[in-house]
């Protein structure tokens, strides 16, 4: 072998230097995202105690804790991703199953992508527009309705690129014994994408769970227990805003509790995601 | 060419063309598949051979651009025939993969999936017929244990006899074999040779391989296609130690492909 050192030694000093650009951005990355939960944990954790999850928040000046503003955001948290994801997966299928004929499925991928990326502001504004003004009142009904419009599209996503990795030898097979298209689809495809659907679902759930700007124009908030979505109701995202903004020392306290939980719930769905797609990825 | 010499053919293809988009890859193709005996595809890649065999249960129509013209008659009945239900027609010629392809479900369910698609079974019945399709496909013995455990769990070789199994317990008439064998090590390979061998006696079979010995071994009649034409179908034999065409002897003896 006849090594030209000049080029070898070139190589080797390029690779060292793309190495430690590589380290440096990923450090650089890190750094803030320690810093960040660092200041939560530190400023969070004093203001964790069990009245956060057994009291109403306060007026300003008096104790309080958390639990209509947690109580509503999982209610509308579930509900959001109980409306989102059948229409989401329905049409994640439709693309990846029925997309190659026509002009529908081209269009409604592009659409879904401008979806995908629309800021979340202007879909509150959206449902504030058609169902707010019209019913005359913020409700909760309004804020799961916002939140799961963010849901569909995350979700049509993620369904049709799982389906999309289903090989399609898979779906010859199952056609081979003479199934019809939706057996095949029910029984075989979906089944075979299921993991990496529901991490789908999960992450989704994980973006809805923290969003506040479509939840200030739908489900605005509510100091009181409320169990009705039809009446404006609580949820830690506006509670935060609102409280973290606030003059009120005992206020800002909780915000940064209700920061600490949302953070933690966001970061435990975004691990058993990936716990999730690894198991599906290592059975198949 | 030789349609006249097989005696009883469960299927014949009458001036086949096949098409992905404008693209021919088959060209007047005219041949028989005689009954209860297995036939092989031999040719170079891209010969055309898989295309063919997917053009006995009309595999290709999972996809828009691609179609076949001309006829092909199975027991006397033209199969390319818009009117021919697929879904039956698939039930009534199934097929085994190049890649083992079980489905997400238990051993018994991989199984059970074609048969609950047409036949009301009881669960009794049901049981006999997969323990019936996994001996059949040699498998009954590494699997009596587990049948409740999933399909995607056993060897490569195991999962292709599963395939077999599954695709036998609908009772075909036809079996279609696209390389079966040329994702497994040599000793799986045996076994489904042998098993090729057995499954004659009840179903028709039609297999493609690039093996050329794999044809000579286990096939009674052979045909050699090159470039999406059929330039020789005879019986195994004669095709291997006196071919007919100079090109197929080229082909046999290495010369070329």
């Amino acid at each position: 072998m006849n090594v030209t050192p000049n080029l070898y030694t070139r190589r080797r000093i390029i690779n060292s230097a793309g190495l430690t650009i590589s380290v440096l951005a990923m450090l650089f990355g890190l750094f803030w995202l320690c810093w960040i939960l660092l200041t939560l944990l530190n400023n969070g954790l004093p203001a964790l105690g069990p009245a956060v999850f057994s009291q109403m928040t306060p007026p300003p000046g008096s104790d309080g804790g958390l639990l209509n503003a947690i109580a509503g955001s999982l209610m509308m948290t579930l509900v959001g991703t109980l409306i989102g994801t059948p229409i989401g997966i329905l049409a994640g299928t439709y693309l990846a199953e029925f997309g190659q004929r026509g002009w529908m499925a081209p269009v409604t991928r592009f659409i879904n992508d401008i979806l995908l990326s629309a800021p979340s502001i202007v879909i509150g504004l959206f449902v504030y527009e058609i169902y707010v003004i019209r019913t005359q009142h913020f409700s909760g009904w309004a804020g799961a309705m916002a939140l799961s419009i963010l849901v569909i599209p995350i979700v049509i996503r993620t369904t049709e690129n799982m389906l999309r990795l289903v090989p399609s030898t898979l779906r010859e097979a199952a056609a081979a014994l003479g199934a019809p298209q939706w057996k095949v689809i029910n029984f075989v495809t979906l089944r075979a994408a299921r993991a990496g659907i529901i991490t789908g679902v999960l992450l989704a759930v994980a973006r809805i769970s923290g969003e506040t700007a479509p939840l200030l124009f739908t489900a605005l908030n509510n100091q009181f227990w409320s169990k009705d979505m039809d009446q404006p109701m609580a949820n830690l995202p506006v509670v935060i805003f609102q409280f973290a903004m606030s003059p009120y020392e005992d206020w800002q306290n909780l915000a940064w509790a209700g920061a600490l939980l949302i953070t933690i719930s966001v970061l435990t769905l975004n691990v058993m995601a990936r716990v999730l797609f690894r198991q599906s990825a290592t059975t198949h | 060419m030789d349609i006249d010499t097989i005696a009883n053919p469960k299927l014949i293809v009458k001036n086949l063309n096949f098409f992905y988009g404008n693209y021919c890859a088959l060209k007047d193709i005219n041949l028989s598949i005689a009954e209860k005996m297995v036939t092989a595809f031999i040719g170079p890649s891209g010969c055309g051979k898989s295309t063919l065999l997917r053009t006995f249960n009309r595999m290709y129509q999972l996809y828009p651009k691609q179609k076949a013209t001309g006829e092909i008659l199975l027991d006397g009945v033209n199969i390319l025939d818009a009117k021919q239900d697929l879904n039956m027609l698939r039930a009534k010629i199934g097929m085994v993969f190049q890649k083992p392809t079980p489905f997400p479900m238990s051993i018994h369910d991989n199984i059970a999936f074609g048969v609950k698609l047409y036949e009301n079974l009881s669960k009794h019945d049901m049981e006999a017929r997969v323990e019936w399709a996994l001996r059949k496909a040699a498998l009954w013995d590494e699997v009596k244990d587990k049948l409740k455990q999933s399909g995607t769990g056993l060897s490569g070789g195991q999962q292709q006899r599963l395939c077999i199994a599954r695709a036998i317990a609908v009772k075909p008439k036809v079996l279609l074999l696209d390389e079966p064998t040329s994702a497994l090590d040599p000793i799986s390979t045996a076994h489904i040779e042998m098993l090729i061998d057995e499954l004659k006696e009840d179903f028709t079979i039609v297999i493609v391989t690039h093996n050329m010995q794999q044809a000579a071994r286990i096939s009674d009649f052979t045909a050699y296609m090159y470039l999406g034409d059929l330039i020789e179908l005879g019986k195994t034999n004669n095709v291997f130690t006196n071919p007919k065409r100079k090109e197929t002897e080229d082909y046999i003896t290495g010369r070329f492909g």
